[in-house]
């Protein structure tokens, strides 16, 4: 039971984040969510993204902080592999599957589905 | 009563003439009231429910295909994606956001609520010029940051040397 205790309470608190950067800071949701994007980049990147992911399970891979996240571990596991160039090729590597399964259902959808309004 | 007119009329030019600090300060003060403890209270509700059965999917691929908890993180991902997609296709999706704010917005669910969304609103114009030029606009933003940080990080890392990251093994 634990596990979902604090995927609920850690994912809940990014999410309350992005609603004061809504409400009190004021950003629009396309700069809110890349300020959270490149924030979980930067995390990552000092290495603390890892154990909130062991903590929190979902709690930290579900939301957008963990996509930042995942671009870092890709981009640095190849760069420890095949060195410099890695930095290029290995960004998407470990993303693919979000990216590839938010685009090739967002298509069929498209195709299925009638626009309301 | 004429007269009475035409105070009117002087008086209703009188926002025109605002200065726009004037204007936005008149503005602010007719915003609706929302408050931000609710609203954050609705997003940690929402947003900790989507973490919490984004939790549930992790399990399962834990369970049934035994992986780490690193490793589950990206099928898990993908089902919560597609999820997003079935809701926002039925139109449910929407009107969880309209209560949610930032609760629906913040998960990778909502990330791919806009892509979907915006596939679907422009298909009238199109697949090409329609679904594939719009589906970015917004999760766009996201992904070019992402990219450009991570590249940044990286260059960083490729000079002062690799060693120092955490294991990425896990």
């Amino acid at each position: 039971m634990m596990p979902y205790v604090w995927a609920f309470v850690v994912g809940g608190a990014i999410c309350v984040v992005g609603q004061i950067l809504f409400d009190v800071v004021k950003l629009t949701p396309a700069h809110t969510m890349s300020l959270l994007v490149v924030t979980g980049a930067v995390l990552d990147a000092v290495g603390w993204y890892d154990p909130l992911v062991d903590f929190a399970g979902a709690g930290a891979t579900v939301p957008i902080t963990s996509f930042g996240n995942a671009l870092v571990h890709g981009a640095l596991t190849e760069l420890q592999e095949v060195g410099w160039i890695g930095v290029i090729t290995g960004i998407f590597s470990v993303t693919s599957a979000g990216v590839s399964a938010a685009i090739v259902f967002s298509f069929l959808a498209a195709l299925v589905v009638k626009p309301k309004g | 009563m004429a007269v009475k007119s035409a105070g009117r009329g002087t008086k209703s030019y009188k926002p025109v003439s605002m200065s726009s600090k004037e204007y936005q300060a008149f503005a602010k003060a007719r915003e609706p009231a929302r408050s931000v403890w609710t609203n954050c209270l609705k997003a940690f509700l929402v947003g900790g429910l989507i973490c919490a059965i984004g939790q549930g999917v992790q399990q399962f691929f834990m369970s049934a295909f035994d992986m780490s908890a690193r490793e589950a993180g990206n099928p898990t991902v993908a089902i919560m994606i597609l999820l997003s997609v079935i809701l926002t296709s039925l139109g449910v999706y929407d009107k969880i956001a309209q209560w949610a704010g930032a609760g629906s917005a913040v998960p990778v669910t909502g990330f791919a609520n806009s892509m979907a969304s915006a596939a679907i609103e422009h298909r009238s114009e199109g697949l090409v010029l329609g679904v594939g030029a719009n589906m970015f606009k917004l999760a766009g933003s996201v992904i070019v940051f992402g990219v450009v940080a991570s590249f940044v990080v990286g260059i960083i890392y490729w000079i002062f040397g690799i060693g120092a990251w955490h294991d990425t093994s896990g």
